[in-house]
Order: C-alpha cells, then sequence, then structure tokens
C-alpha cells in the first residue's frame, strides 16, 4: 500500500518539519529554558501578541491533527470516551483529552508541559469555549477570552472592532503582563506584523497560482501545508517569511515548467478535474484521501479550510500602523464567522475566479461550526454557477467515520458525473 | 455479430445486460456476487448470453412465422434448459463432493458416506424434473439455493437413517458448493444444454416442425457473440478484468438506466442491497446531481433480508405480508440491528407481524425520502430502482409518501429494474463504440 512509501516531499515541507520540530522543543523544554506557554487556537490567533511576550504558542487542534496523521488519534478518541465524553463531541477536542490521559505526550516523544494560559481569542466556533472549560479544568490555570460577534450581518461594525480593542487591552494584554512578567511594547508588536503582512502577501501569491492550468499547486491537501507557518506559531516570524521565499521558489519553477502539484506520490501529471472543496479535510486517512483525488486526475484550485486561519486572499493583512485594530479585524474575519451567504459569495467567486468544474463538500460530522447550512449553500452555488457539486462526509480526526469504499465510490461518481456533463449527450461515454 | 454488455456488480447479486447494434436488449443475467467478482462477472454474463440465444432463437421461429407456435415452444425450452443447466451442475457438485470424502474426520467411513452421497444425489436429480416442471414456483433462480436447501433436507434424513453425523455431510457440502460457483461453463456447454433440452421438448409430443426447429436453433447457436465493448459498475468494478476507461460509476449508469427504461425520468430512487441513492438526471439521462447514504447502511435493501432472517421468513414474503396490515407500527430505527431489537419488541407486546412489517417497509422508505430531500427533492417523471422496488409494500409507502409531499407524480417501476444499472453499463458500451 501506498501508505507505506515514503512520501515525495519538496524543500519547503522539510523546512517546515523542522520548523514545527524546533517549537515542538522549545514547548517541551519550557521547565529548562523557563519560558511561558500559551494554548491556544488556529482560527483567531494572536500570535504577534503572544510573541510580545515571549511566550511559546502550543495549538492543540494543531496537535489533534498531528495525532490524526500519525494514527494515534483513534486511540486518545476512546480514552476520552472512557472518560465520559460522548460519541458526538468534535473530535479534535476528544483527540486531545485523550491525549492528556495518555501522558499527553508531544511529536518529538517528551511530555507536553502544562500550559501557563489558555488564550481562547476566537468563538466564533462555541465548542472552543467548552474544550478550554475542560482544559481549564485539567490544568488549573489562568484563561483569558476574548468574545468574537458573528457576522450575522455580513459585515463588521467599528462597535464590534471597538469591542474587541476593548478586551485586547483591558483583559489579554494585562493577563500575559501579569504571567510573564513583561511589559507590553506596542512597537515590537508592529515590528512583528510588518514580517506577518509579508509572508501574508507571499502566502496569497502562492495560493492564487492556482489559476495557473496546469495549477503548480493542490489548494486543499498541498495548501494544508503552505498554510501551515502562518496559520500557527510562525505568524510573524522570520522563519515564515524566509519559507514562503523557498516555497514560492519551487513553486514559480513548477509554473514555468508547467508542471502539477507534488503529491505524496510525486508529481500530479494530469489535471482532469479543477475542483474547489468546502469544509476540513480528514486527516486519519489523510494521503489515502488525496489519492482518490490525484488518481482520477481532480485537483482542488481553491478551498474554504486553507482560509480557517485568515482570509487573507480576501484582502486582509496584519496592519503595523493599526496594530490591536488589525488583530480585531483579523479575529472577526475568520471564515466560520461570516454568515452563510457570504460564505457562498467566497466559494461562488472561487468557482469563478479559479476556473472550477464543482464545488465539493467534505462534511465535518463531529464539527457543526462547519457543517451547518453547507447543503444548502452547495445548492446555491451549484444554482449560481451551473456547476454541479457533491456532498461527502467525512471526520476530522475519528478513523471511525471515515469509509473509503463509500468516499471513494461517490468521488469517482461526482467527477465522472462532471466529466459527462463536460461532453454532453453526444459522446457522454 | 457485435454485443454491447453492462455488468453491475452489486454487493448481493452481480447482473448484466446484453445489447446489439440497434441498442435492443437481447439478454440479461443474474447471479450471486459471492466474494469473487471475477466469476461474478464472468457467470453473470454467461448468464445474458444464454438469454440473448433465446431472444435470437425467438425471433427466427417468428420469423419462419411461427410466433405464436414458437412462444409455448420457448417456454418449454426455457424450463428445461434451466433443468438440464441444474443437473449438468449437480453432477459436478456430485463428483466435487466424491472428492471431499476423505481426511482424518472421515476414516473408516469413507463407503458409508459414498453410499449416502449417492442416495442423496440420485433424490435429488428425480425432483430435478419436478423443480423445473410446469408451473413450478422456485424461491430462487440461483443453484446454490435450490440445491442447496434441498441437499441439507435430504442429507437430514439420510445421515438419520444412516446413524452418520449430518455435519459431515453438510461439511462436504460446504467445501463443494464453494467450487463448484467458481467453476465456469464454457460456451460448449451451454450449447450443449441447448440442444439436450430442445431434444426433450420435441420429444414431449410437439406439434411443430421438428426439423425446421432444429435448424433454427442451430443457427442461433452458430451465430458468434463478441464482447465488442464491456462497462463495469457497481462497488465490485475495480475488480473487473478491463481498462479503467470501461468503468463508470454507478450513478451515472443508474441514471442512463433509468433514463433508457423511462425517457421521461428526471428523479431516480435506487434501493440497493448496501446504498439508497437518490440521482437527478437532466433529459438526456445525464446526472445533475445525487446524494447517498454515508457511513451507515440503514435503511437498504440489506436491512429486509435481516429482517427476513428475523422473522424467519424468505424475503420474498415480507412484503405480501406487510400488504396485510391493518394498521403500521411505528418503527423509528433504521439501523438494521435496532429494528430487529424493535421487533422483538414489538412482537413481545402483542403487535400483529403484519403490521409490524408495514411499519419496517415504511421507515426504509422514509429514510430514502430523507436522502431524496438531500438530493434536490422529486421531479416529474419519478423512477424507483433496485431489488427494493419489487417489494409491494415498500412501493405502497413510497407512493403514498411522494403524493403526500410532492403531489402526484408519474412513479415508474420498471418489473427488470434490478437491472438498471447494467443497462446503463451497457448503453455507455454502446456509445463508446458508436
Amino acid at each position: 500500500m501506498s501508505a507505506e512509501k515514503e512520501a515525495v516531499k519538496d524543500e519547503s515541507m522539510l523546512l517546515q518539519k523542522a520548523m514545527i520540530s524546533r517549537n515542538y522543543d522549545a514547548i517541551t523544554s519550557k521547565h529548562e529554558t523557563g519560558r511561558k506557554v500559551v494554548s491556544t487556537f488556529v482560527p483567531g490567533n494572536l500570535n504577534e501578541l503572544v510573541m510580545c511576550f515571549d511566550m511559546l504558542n502550543n495549538l492543540p487542534e494543531i496537535n489533534a491533527i498531528q495525532a490524526g496523521m500519525r494514527k494515534l488519534s483513534g486511540g486518545y478518541i476512546m480514552e476520552a470516551e472512557k472518560g465520559g465524553h460522548s460519541e458526538d463531541v468534535c473530535t479534535y477536542v476528544k483527540a486531545d483529552i485523550g491525549q492528556m490521559a495518555r501522558g499527553n505526550i508531544a511529536p518529538n516523544g517528551k511530555p507536553f508541559p502544562d500550559p501557563d494560559i489558555l488564550l481562547l481569542s476566537y468563538t466564533g466556533c462555541y465548542t472552543f469555549m467548552k474544550w478550554f472549560e475542560l482544559l481549564r479544568e485539567q490544568y488549573k490555570c489562568p484563561t483569558v477570552m476574548v468574545h468574537v460577534p458573528y457576522q450575522g450581518d455580513g459585515h463588521t461594525t467599528q462597535n464590534m472592532r471597538d469591542y474587541i480593542v476593548k478586551q485586547l487591552k483591558e483583559e489579554v494584554i494585562p493577563t500575559f503582563e501579569r504571567i510573564s512578567g513583561k511589559k507590553f511594547d506596542i512597537d515590537l508588536l508592529r515590528e512583528l506584523m510588518t514580517r506577518s503582512a509579508k509572508a501574508e502577501d507571499d502566502l496569497v501569491w502562492v495560493i492564487e497560482t492556482a489559476k495557473h492550468k496546469p495549477s503548480p499547486i493542490d489548494a486543499y491537501f498541498g495548501a494544508v501545508y503552505y498554510v501551515g507557518p502562518i496559520f500557527s506559531a510562525f505568524r510573524g516570524t522570520q522563519e515564515a517569511v524566509d519559507y514562503y521565499k523557498v516555497l514560492k521558489k519551487e513553486i514559480q519553477y513548477r509554473i514555468d515548467n508547467k508542471m502539477g502539484p507534488i503529491t505524496p506520490e510525486g508529481e500530479m501529471k494530469e489535471q482532469k478535474y479543477r475542483i474547489v472543496v468546502e469544509g476540513p479535510p480528514n486527516w486519519t486517512n489523510y494521503r489515502e484521501f488525496w489519492k482518490m483525488f490525484y488518481d482520477e486526475g481532480a485537483v482542488v484550485v481553491a478551498s474554504s479550510y486553507s482560509k480557517v486561519g485568515g482570509t487573507y486572499d480576501m484582502g486582509f493583512r496584519h496592519d503595523p500602523k493599526n496594530p490591536l485594530e488589525s488583530l480585531a479585524d483579523y479575529c472577526l474575519g475568520c471564515y466560520t464567522n461570516r454568515n452563510l451567504p457570504t460564505r457562498v459569495d467566497i466559494l461562488e467567486k472561487y468557482i469563478n475566479d479559479y476556473e472550477a468544474d464543482g464545488l465539493l463538500t467534505n462534511s465535518i460530522k463531529s464539527c457543526n461550526s462547519f457543517s451547518a447550512g453547507q447543503l444548502m449553500m452547495m445548492r446555491e452555488v451549484e444554482k449560481r454557477t451551473g456547476k454541479p457539486g457533491a456532498f461527502i462526509e467525512t471526520d476530522l480526526v475519528d478513523p471511525r467515520y471515515f469509509s473509503a469504499a463509500n468516499v471513494k465510490n461517490r468521488l469517482e461518481s461526482y467527477f465522472q458525473m462532471i466529466e459527462q456533463k463536460r461532453r454532453g449527450v453526444k459522446s457522454a461515454a | 455479430m457485435r454485443c454491447f454488455i453492462g455488468i453491475d456488480l452489486g454487493s448481493t447479486t452481480t447482473k448484466s445486460v446484453l445489447m446489439d447494434e440497434n441498442m435492443k436488449v437481447l439478454g440479461r443475467g443474474i447471479t450471486g456476487s459471492r466474494s469473487n467478482y471475477d466469476i461474478a462477472a464472468a457467470v453473470t454474463k454467461q448468464e445474458a448470453k444464454i438469454g440473448t440465444r433465446f431472444t435470437l432463437f425467438r425471433d427466427r421461429l417468428a420469423s419462419n412465422g411461427k410466433a405464436q407456435d414458437a412462444e409455448h415452444l420457448i417456454s418449454d425450452l426455457e424450463r428445461t434448459f434451466r433443468l438440464e443447466q441444474f443437473l449438468y451442475m449437480l453432477s459436478e457438485l456430485e463428483s466435487t463432493c466424491d472428492g471431499f470424502v476423505s481426511g482424518p474426520r472421515v476414516v473408516g467411513k469413507e463407503s458409508i458416506i459414498r453410499e449416502a452421497l449417492d442416495t442423496v444425489f440420485k433424490n435429488l436429480r428425480s425432483e430435478a424434473i419436478g423443480i423445473y416442471g410446469p408451473n413450478a414456483a422456485r424461491k430462487s433462480d440461483f443453484f446454490r439455493d435450490i440445491a442447496g436447501s434441498r441437499y441439507m433436507a435430504l442429507a437430514e434424513d439420510v445421515a438419520k437413517k444412516a446413524d452418520l453425523n449430518f455435519d459431515l455431510l453438510v461439511n462436504i457440502y460446504d467445501k463443494s458448493i464453494n467450487e463448484i460457483e467458481n467453476r465456469m461453463s464454457s460456451d460448449d456447454d451451454v450449447s450443449k444444454w441447448f440442444v439436450k433440452a430442445l431434444d426433450r421438448v420435441l420429444a414431449d409430443g410437439s406439434t411443430l416442425n421438428k426439423e425446421n426447429i432444429t435448424s433454427a436453433m442451430n443457427d442461433t447457436l452458430s451465430i458468434p457473440l463478441d464482447e465488442t465493448y464491456v462497462v463495469g459498475t457497481g462497488y465490485g468494478r475495480v475488480r473487473l478484468p478491463f481498462p479503467k476507461e470501461h468503468i463508470r460509476s454507478e450513478i451515472l449508469c443508474h441514471g442512463l438506466g433509468a433514463h433508457m427504461m423511462f425517457p421521461g425520468t428526471r428523479t431516480v430512487l435506487d434501493i440497493g442491497g448496501q446504498d439508497t441513492k437518490g440521482i437527478q438526471v437532466d433529459e438526456n439521462g445525464i446526472v445533475e446531481n445525487f446524494q447517498m447514504n454515508d457511513r451507515c447502511a440503514a435503511g437498504c435493501g440489506r436491512y429486509l433480508g435481516y429482517i427476513a432472517n428475523e422473522m424467519n421468513m424468505g424475503l420474498h414474503e415480507l412484503g405480501p405480508m406487510a400488504m396485510k396490515a391493518n394498521k403500521v407500527s411505528r418503527i423509528n430505527s433504521t439501523c438494521t440491528v435496532f429494528a430487529g431489537a424493535e421487533l422483538r419488541d414489538r412482537l413481545s407486546l402483542g403487535e400483529k407481524r403484519e403490521d409490524i412489517l408495514a411499519g419496517l417497509h415504511r421507515a426504509i422508505i422514509l429514510r430514502a425520502m430523507s436522502i431524496l430531500s438531500r438530493a434536490g427533492g422529486i421531479r416529474d417523471e419519478f423512477t424507483f430502482t433496485g431489488g427494493v422496488a419489487k417489494n409491494e409494500a415498500a412501493v405502497r409507502e413510497l407512493n403514498k409518501l411522494v403524493e403526500e409531499n410532492y403531489g402526484k407524480l408519474k412513479i415508474n417501476i420498471d418489473p427488470d429494474s434490478i437491472y438498471t444499472g447494467a443497462l446503463g453499463g451497457a448503453t455507455f458500451a454502446h456509445r463508446a463504440c458508436n
């Protein structure tokens, strides 16, 4: 089976792997170095602010993804279920809770130290709040929360922005100062944000290269790697800026040579279908899932998941001139904080801008934050674009909810349906 | 002649359809899918060719102006052909069983076992004439089912009389039937059965001109049936021994197949053994949208199979019994196992079997309605396909629910709807060459 084979990796992937390892090493050696650790989430993460206090950023979601990809999440989830967490709870939460119950071992093999503070800076996902409630119970450490108003009307207001800035000023910053013993330095924040914006520009360049034909990237399976540094602990670092330089070079080379994305089995040669994907991927069978696409010649040209940690392609940048306001805008602009009509608009725009053949929704059983309304969204996008949609269901990190035969069957049917529609009745065979 | 074949490898049965240059369906074949899709595909293809030979023979007789006499002859011939085929397979089964009379478990008992087997098969052979007699009803068309149930009954009796462990005979049968099922009958075998069957029919005092008929049969058998293009679909499709371009998704095949049966079709519901599909097609049979059950096969055909086992009934008896219901028990679960639990619970409360069955049928259809809504609802005309479309109680519930939710629509059900996927496949095969 291909899963046993060593995956083909670009230089940028190796670079990122090293960055992530270094971050895990820094976290697990906090007792030796005396640095403080913040646990927080990907959407709405305030990495620059965390860095201002020389604290380390640990992301339980990313840890759950890592556990999923390393085939450990199944055991963790069962452990959490033993502890009384029911079957329908978000599987990121259960993987995290189960991991703690089993010694909380980081990917580098060392135990995760307890965090010094829990920072909940995004409430667009209601489960996050409950998740941190559980973690607070476990770690008995201070918790600080930024309440982020939902964009129910499809736009943000000055009031919303002021409300978040007020929370940053009155709650988050003073708490961080207290925990870290460092004074907040807004100029340092500005400096970090300048680097963020540079990396964000490059990320957008990367993501938009999928407009090329053939597309040099896969904007779902591949983009998961490309967004990594910006979505996690590296936004605002020089490492992230350097990473995107390397990545851009790789992608430029592929554009110049009319090459496709690099899959775990090497370059994808044939691109028969250009797909937009809505919803997060499945992590437990990630390679198997991706293979179902590239084996059929399907390349993902745009995805909403690659925007969960920031909707940069819609123009947002961290702004050193207005640092706290731009952090507020960042939190407000998260993909799942957008209302359903806005998400429909975004997906419609992707179909048109990236000249895609259709919209595939991967609906996640245990993620209501993403899944609610997805079928209606898909219908609306189909209606507006005239391009066919398809709906599959998997899960984030619970391997029990990935039914490979069914998913493959539906994907193949979908791709063949696109082909058939494209050719029309005369040559429908 | 050029033939275009579609094969649908389902979880329960494998079906095939053979059509000619003019897209006329000449033959259909069905067999149990077993665990071996290669064999199932080959067997069902052979069955479709057998069906084709019958059609060609019928056409030939009709062209000789003997259409009416021919119908009678053909129906006798179909019966006797199946008898010949059954007898042939029985002799194969017998010699295979004989080969398994060995090993430590049977030491010292070989002759008594052989004697027992001999009696069982002798009786089976003499029963065969009755099984395939005129107007005889068979519970199944598959050799495994017919031979198996009779073998068990006869062997139990023989074992008791001979003071022999019945399990020994069961064990020998189990090993042998698997081997027999995985054996292919050749074109030569098929021709021989046709000739023998025709001899049997004509010997029964037919008033037709024997010479003409025999020559028509010889002509029919001499037509080569070329496999010009074969398209495979269904869950076992990747196991088919042909290239990827010849493989189509079952969604596309069911959509096109339903369109071929009823060109006005816009929405298709297919309830198969392990999945339920809601498909929207355009005026050319091209799929526009579809939904399937996911992660769970609740409410599929297999559900009824399980319920039939639980109630110790035949699958085909469920529908007729449910039709006798005076009221519909409320069954909430479409989970196969939970429904079994609900069933036992209701029985213990004294509810009538037919009412409970009516409730179970309704539960399946409610689940299908939900999948259809997700696929964009039901449009006129609405075509219902798959094994469950043969079940009158399911159809009754569907009619009711469709009318309640979508108003009066034209609902199509073809008696051969189990072949919808294969028909779509054959049509794709034809389109690939024309």
